[in-house]
């Protein structure tokens, strides 16, 4: 039941995007297209869950055992940097056409602070290991989730005369103000 | 010269007009004191990878450019967040995991790939040190009126009067982003852009 909270808290009551304001550069650079910002979720997903379960060996194995986690930063930018290159680089040659959909997103995703945040969170919490694999599918999920959300209210947007000042990033913001508020509902779902 | 230092407090603010680091510049603009401590932590991580990666700029290979730039720019991180830590520890806990995101605020990234990476040092130093106080210049303004909205008071001084009933919602994640919407919208009308 507990793994079954932290999936839940961290899809909907404590959304990544909406309440921890982590991977927020792609969320609102995010285009109008559903199908983008569904395949930009599948690969961040992707790289989250891997990045929580070697990110978690690193800490409790290296770090923790060495007692150099003042290298933690380094370390844990260094991991998502290079994991990111070998996912591309795996996809390229064993599954092209999953690399054909995925690809264009995947350099993008080293710079997302919501990887390097969920490395941090989860070391901050002391999750164990399961827990850390939870959370990091389920901060994807709540990420896509998010991403997808948005990319449907932008193409509605197209339509809509917006005054000068807001066209572009004030509407956006403040369409993610709403959705935050949204999201607040879902607060009490997950005890305490 | 002047221009370099000049563009990153408004012709190309950082987060008004670039739309850069919102992580950040959402997540702990609660109150004016925590913007500016975000704000000066990282003009401080975007001087001193400015520098380091200006003055190597023709040691780093093309290829691994991105890699190098993410290590210095965390080695700064480490320094910042263990010089909080130890001197300013109320801050350095309620900036909590965001003082050590500072590592992917893609404004810091941005500016090393745009500019360190190519101009003299002299140059990079005034770029960075514009783009840093133009970053927390915006992050000071947002927890300014976030803190105004939210308890009356601004840097811990009692600016409405007790009549005033504090607005939790400013301090809660759709707050932050209906302000800053609104703060960016303000200033597209005032710098009559588009």
């Amino acid at each position: 039941m507990e793994y079954f909270f932290i999936f839940v808290a961290i899809v909907l009551t404590q959304n990544f995007v909406l309440h921890y304001f982590l991977g927020i550069c792609p969320f609102l650079g995010v285009s109008d297209e559903m199908e983008g910002a569904f395949g930009m979720g599948m690969a961040t997903t992707f790289v989250m869950t891997l990045t929580a379960i070697i990110t978690w060996n690193i800490n409790t194995f290296i770090l923790k055992a060495f007692n150099v986690e003042f290298l933690e930063y380094v370390s844990f930018i260094l991991v998502i940097a290079s994991l990111v290159q070998l996912v591309e680089m795996f996809l390229k040659k064993y599954l092209p056409e999953l690399y054909e959909t995925l690809g264009i997103y995947l350099p993008l995703i080293t710079t997302n602070c919501a990887v390097l945040g969920l490395a941090l969170f989860m070391v901050l919490r002391e999750y164990n290991f399961l827990e850390s694999a939870i959370f990091g599918f389920g901060a994807g999920v709540g990420f896509t989730l998010a991403l997808v959300i948005m990319a449907g209210i932008r193409g509605e947007l197209h339509e809509e005369d917006i005054p000068r000042p807001f066209r572009g990033t004030g509407i956006t913001l403040l369409v993610a103000g709403l959705l935050a508020l949204a999201f607040m509902g879902f607060s009490g779902l997950v005890p305490t | 010269m002047v221009k370099d230092f000049i563009k990153g407090l408004w012709k190309e603010n950082p987060v008004f007009v670039q739309v850069l680091g919102m992580c950040p510049t959402l997540a702990v603009t609660t109150s004016l004191i925590n913007g500016l401590s975000m704000g000066l932590a990282t003009t401080f991580v975007l001087v001193a990878s400015g520098l380091a990666i200006s003055s190597l700029r023709k040691l780093i290979p093309d290829q691994v450019r991105i890699a190098t730039f993410m290590i210095v720019i965390s080695s700064f991180v480490t320094v910042v967040k263990l010089l909080f830590e130890a001197h300013i520890p109320a801050i350095s806990s309620q900036l909590g995991p965001y003082l050590p995101l500072i590592v992917t605020n893609c404004i810091i990234l941005g500016r090393q790939e745009a500019f360190a990476s190519k101009e003299p040092v002299s140059r990079s130093l005034l770029d960075a040190l514009g783009m840093g106080i133009g970053f927390a210049l915006a992050l000071v303004i947002l927890g300014s009126v976030r803190e105004l909205f939210y308890q009356g008071t601004i840097g811990g001084v009692q600016v409405l009067g007790s009549w005033y009933k504090s607005m939790i919602i400013m301090v809660q994640p759709a707050g932050a982003f209906i302000s800053l919407s609104l703060l960016v919208g303000l200033f597209q009308r005032i710098s009559g852009r588009k």
